[in-house]
């Protein structure tokens, strides 16, 4: 399940990993900013940050192979749009746009790969970020265990009763048993999480003091991401 | 003697019409741990859920002296703590320790406390082994632990657990009835496992269709009620 292995990913103990939270939405926005101002001609500009992203992902023992996988998964969604931008004969501008989200969600899976979902979501809301929205991510975040565990169990049952790969039919309904199950075992959780005194906010762990070095990590990639967007 | 439980004239009907609880009388003194039997579908399980106001019937609550409501609602809630019969439902976040640190926090703890007190109740129920291990990877016993600490660590008055070895191999159910017992905390145990009541508890009361059928000596329940497998 990708979610666990990125979960695993999270708990590393590379120089990467050890950066403050907040350091590393900073340097995440500062990119994506970067990234997405990039004129489509800059094909040299692209090629550089994917190879910062890949030292990146060196540097923090992730495999890149498995980052760029999961990265691609936004592909099918960009997709869409680069090739109405193709067909309309702006083939440069369809290619950039491929590339900035693939880029993108390297650079998103590079930020959750180093950092545990408590941190990042802390780091969020010492943002002032909105609650909800932290709220959303942390309960989707869990549900979507839940969700998994329920469809694995599922499997497991339908194949115990000789149930080779079933058809339509047979798909719809286990959706629509699984749908039931999840919201059910989601009732469960909540209902514990209100037993452990639960007041509707997941309370953040504190956050370690912003160290020197974390802000030089910030300007350095501000620096770098400027050097890239305006040199090449 | 203080009551840790007192209710009195407790019904809920659920949604569907069911009527789940139907006039409940039921007290707890302070350090009593007492036995729910009754068969499956008889009202323990929503009788529980009320304890702690997860569920709201009518009928008077008081839990430690403070009637349940919405404005002591949350100070009840620290002083019971209910470990549901599924671990599963319980542990929610990413490892061990943030997972029993959650009720700490909740109560108004500074991380730094909550995640100490976190600590000293994974030593106490031998589980320093997997700080920051993801719950989900954990064995059955193994989440049973981790539940109740998560449970201990909000430093409740009254336990309540729900079929607390469902699922356990017997030496693992040992262990558990072992840490169980040296718990101090006045206790509800939902069970069907009269060996389990015998253990753990002195007197039981006896749940048939919403309604308590019968009450005193655990002994004495088993043996009115037939309640043993053989």
């Amino acid at each position: 399940m990708h979610h666990l292995v990125i979960d695993r990913w999270s708990r590393g103990t590379s120089p990467l990993h050890q950066r403050d939270p907040r350091a590393k939405l900073a340097a995440l926005l500062v990119f994506l900013i970067a990234l997405s101002t990039t004129p489509p001609a800059a094909q040299a500009a692209f090629a550089t940050y994917a190879v910062v992203l890949i030292l990146a992902a060196t540097l923090a023992h992730l495999p890149i192979r498995g980052l760029a996988g999961r990265a691609a998964l936004v592909l099918p969604f960009s997709a869409t749009f680069a090739l109405l931008t193709w067909w309309s004969g702006d083939s440069l501008r369809a290619l950039a746009l491929a590339e900035k989200s693939f880029l993108s969600g390297m650079a998103a899976l590079l930020l959750v790969g180093t950092t545990p979902l408590t941190a990042w979501t802390a780091a969020l809301e010492s943002w002032r970020a909105p609650r909800m929205l932290i709220l959303v991510i942390q309960f989707v975040y869990r549900y979507l265990f839940v969700i998994a565990e329920q469809a694995q169990r599922m499997r497991w049952a339908a194949l115990c009763r000789g149930s080779h790969q079933g058809g339509f039919r047979s798909a719809a309904g286990l959706v629509g048993v699984l749908f039931a199950r999840s919201w059910l075992r989601a009732d469960g959780i909540y209902r514990s999480m209100l037993a452990r005194g639960f007041r509707g906010r997941f309370v953040p762990v504190a956050l370690a003091p912003f160290q020197a070095s974390d802000a030089i990590f910030v300007s350095t990639c501000l620096a770098g991401c400027l050097v890239i967007r305006i040199l090449l | 003697m203080n009551q840790a439980i007192y209710i009195r004239g407790l019904r809920y009907r659920y949604p569907d019409g069911t009527q789940a609880l139907n006039g409940i009388d039921f007290h707890l003194d302070a350090r009593e741990s007492v036995a729910l039997f009754g068969a499956n579908g008889s009202g323990k399980t929503t009788f529980v859920l009320h304890l702690n106001g997860l569920l709201r019937g009518e009928g008077s609550i008081e839990i430690c002296g403070l009637p349940l409501a919405d404005a002591t609602l949350q100070q009840i809630r620290s002083k019971i703590g209910v470990v549901f019969q599924d671990s599963d439902e319980q542990l929610f976040m990413p490892t061990v320790l943030e997972d029993v640190a959650f009720g700490p926090l909740n109560l108004g703890l500074s991380p730094a406390d909550a995640l100490t007190r976190a600590r000293t109740v994974l030593k106490r129920v031998g589980m320093t082994h997997a700080l920051e291990r993801a719950p989900y990877h954990l064995s059955a016993g193994e989440k049973k632990r981790v539940a109740i600490a998560g449970v201990l660590a909000m430093d409740p008055e009254i336990l309540v657990l729900d079929e607390p070895t469902t699922f356990l191999d017997p030496p693992t159910r040992r262990d558990l009835l072992a840490l169980l017992r040296s718990l101090p905390q006045s206790k509800v145990v939902v069970t069907h496992d009269a060996n389990l009541a015998r253990a753990l508890t002195t007197r039981a009361v006896f749940f048939d269709r919403g309604q308590i059928s019968g009450e005193g000596d655990v002994m004495e329940i088993i043996q009115r009620f037939h309640w043993e497998y053989s």
